[in-house]
């Protein structure tokens, strides 16, 4: 059984009644069970926990969350940095500012510039790289993606790849060239609203997406990161999907590791104005909510989150950050005027001042996690 | 005679093994390396970063007078963890190297068979090898076998402090095998600690409990402490216990009447 089977049958379910009708009791009943992490949760425990009746219960719920962070993870957050090769794309996202209908000049790094941007990056200490494009397989076919990853393997630890979703052969292929994390969002797994967002493109097609972290892990990634943007779905029928999706792939794939994003959209990029904001104490309850709910999974918060914001929310289940992010094409060492960029990056410190922040909340700030062998 | 914990050719007399994740800060491990007397620890090689500035450097944190073990977490297979110990060799970080071969990442639970053919290949490469594995007899003897200079069975899963939950296995192992015993993995407490050498373990090995204590070098120091008085304990040959208050014979007095 794939994902897709269980993500249909929740296609009909009324989350809506289901959440209004959790009491008060329900929640302390289910924070009673998850405490001290001896007990499984279970999926009825992870919508109770994600319930408006839940918002009562965040301090709660955080310290439980501290806790089983601190004893699995220890008190440290991983760092790494994304690196944007190429901006064209083929799909249609009406959220995204690298729509194929939105005119820019797109850009595509050749092997020298990503080298340059790589050992800029490398010079700030990152050994944990997130490499992105677009959806173009015409302008970066595999064996453009293979020689980048041959390219990064000089300077990183660890090679994550945030690029369309691809057949488990050529991930096998990249895999190969050094790759060794996945990173893929549904994006929205309510369907009706994602066929509305996603008109026309290869996104277009809801399944192939929702299976690209399954043919990833079968191709031998040892970890991968999954999540759903917030603002396009009902945020908590939302976040329980991708909190089920995870555990799925938990307990299919037992061998990798599976982490969690929280990409939000804030306002509108000139694109379209989402519909459901998901407020700061909202976007902690989904977090407190999926780390009591699997106390092992690693949760991932970018530079689209404000320094101020994430300074706060590092005692509350965290384990990785961005640092030091750009989010245009060549930003780091390539252009040094202002291109188009995917999102807004809020969080706009050095990657030596969100370490020194770490440092200050008394966690460790860790640059390097993996090995390549 | 001293009781000194033998693993290959060499010789500890601290039984406390202790392990560098998990840590607020680096600079924590020194003091409490001073403070628990522990003279071995264990290093993940996915975390040493040679090229990094001393404080972010795991090994310029550690004692030149402390045996490196560094461990193959990260491993799927015995083939991934045999490359890692060559890497970890290559590092100059010594001939010693926990095996950790983790294939269920829930519960970062042993592959016992990965884990044995790791064993087998390192230990004839020269290797002192210690295989953190789930309680097993059988694996055990298979490690001697193999060539192993220990055998690590966990007490509980990593990280969850619950102590000696398997008790029992751990108890038959420490009866039958030839290898010492280090429990390692799940001790949350010293009292579990001392619990473990009274039942005879040659040593324990603690990270998270120490790692993750407000004050780390007084949470090592306490668990060298019991380990100490555990070790103790099982020499001076302590009485078993009972649940109940026992007459001297009750079923067999009548005979002396």
């Amino acid at each position: 059984m794939s994902f897709l089977t269980l993500a249909n049958q929740y296609q009909s379910f009324d989350f809506k009644t289901y959440f209004n009708s959790i009491r008060p009791e329900d929640v302390q009943k289910t924070l009673d069970r998850g405490a001290g992490g001896l007990k499984r949760l279970e999926t009825r425990d992870l919508l109770t926990l994600l319930s408006p009746a839940a918002e009562d219960f965040l301090e709660p719920m955080a310290q439980t969350a501290r806790e089983l962070t601190c004893r699995h993870f220890g008190q440290i957050i991983s760092l790494y940095a994304p690196l944007y090769i190429s901006d064209y794309c083929s799909n249609h996202c009406t959220y995204c500012g690298f729509n194929a209908l939105t005119a820019f000049p797109r850009t595509r790094l050749t092997m020298e510039e990503i080298n340059r941007e790589a050992r800029a990056i490398a010079d700030t200490g990152i050994r944990h790289i997130l490499v992105l494009t677009g959806e173009a397989p015409a302008k970066t076919p595999l064996s453009y993606l293979e020689a980048a990853c041959r390219v990064m393997a000089r300077y990183f630890s660890s090679i994550a790849l945030e690029i369309f979703p691809m057949t488990q052969s050529d991930y096998q292929v990249l895999h190969r060239a050094g790759a060794d994390s996945l990173t893929v969002y549904q994006e929205v797994y309510d369907q009706a609203v994602y066929k509305e967002v996603h008109p026309k493109g290869p996104k277009a097609d809801y399944a192939f997406r929702l299976l690209t972290p399954e043919r990833g892990a079968a191709a031998g990634f040892r970890a991968v990161n999954i999540g759903t943007l917030f603002g396009l779905g009902n945020p908590k029928a939302e976040a329980f999907m991708a909190g089920i999706h995870a555990r799925y792939l938990e307990q299919a794939f037992p061998h990798v590791e599976i982490s969690l994003s929280l990409p939000r959209m804030t306002r509108a990029g000139g694109a379209i104005a989402p519909k459901h904001l998901l407020p700061d104490k909202g976007f902690v309850q989904t977090m407190l909510a999926w780390r009591l709910f699997m106390p092992r999974l690693g949760i991932t918060v970018s530079t689209r989150e404000s320094a101020a914001f994430r300074d706060r929310i590092i005692h509350l289940g965290a384990t990785r950050y961005s640092a030091g992010s750009r989010t245009d094409v060549g930003g780091y060492a390539v252009h040094t005027t202002d291109t188009t960029a995917q999102f807004e990056v809020t969080d706009t410190r050095t990657v030596a001042e969100v370490a020194d922040m770490i440092r200050n909340n008394g966690y460790q700030p860790v640059f390097k996690d993996w090995e390549i062998f | 005679m001293e009781d000194r914990l033998a693993l290959g050719d060499r010789y500890f007399s601290s039984r406390l093994l202790t392990g560098t994740g998990k840590f607020a800060s680096n600079s924590l491990i020194g003091p409490m390396l001073a403070a628990s007397g522990s003279q071995i620890i264990t290093v993940a090689l996915r975390r040493v970063d040679p090229k990094a500035p001393p404080q972010d450097n795991i090994l310029s944190h550690i004692p030149d007078t402390v045996t490196l073990l560094p461990n193959t977490s990260g491993a799927r297979t015995a083939k991934e963890a045999v490359r890692i110990a060559h890497i970890a060799r290559e590092a100059g970080c010594g001939d010693f190297i926990k095996i950790e071969v983790i294939t269920d990442m829930q519960y970062l639970l042993p592959d016992n068979h990965e884990t044995l053919k790791a064993t087998e290949i390192l230990a004839k490469e020269g290797f002192i090898v210690l295989p953190y594995v789930m309680p097993d007899i059988t694996i055990s003897r298979r490690l001697y076998d193999a060539g192993a200079a220990a055998v690590m069975p966990l007490g509980s899963p990593i990280g969850s402090n619950l102590g000696l939950e398997m008790k029992p296995m751990i108890q038959r192992i420490i009866e039958t095998s030839k290898l010492p015993v280090i429990v390692d993995a799940g001790i949350g407490r010293p009292s579990q600690a001392a619990e473990a050498m009274e039942m005879g373990a040659d040593a324990v090995l603690v990270n998270t409990a120490i790692a993750t204590a407000r004050d780390t070098a007084i949470a090592g120091r306490a668990f060298a402490m019991a380990v100490t008085a555990g070790r103790m304990a099982y020499h001076a040959g302590m009485a078993g216990h009972s649940n109940r208050a026992r007459a001297s014979s009750p079923l067999t007095g009548f005979l002396r009447e």
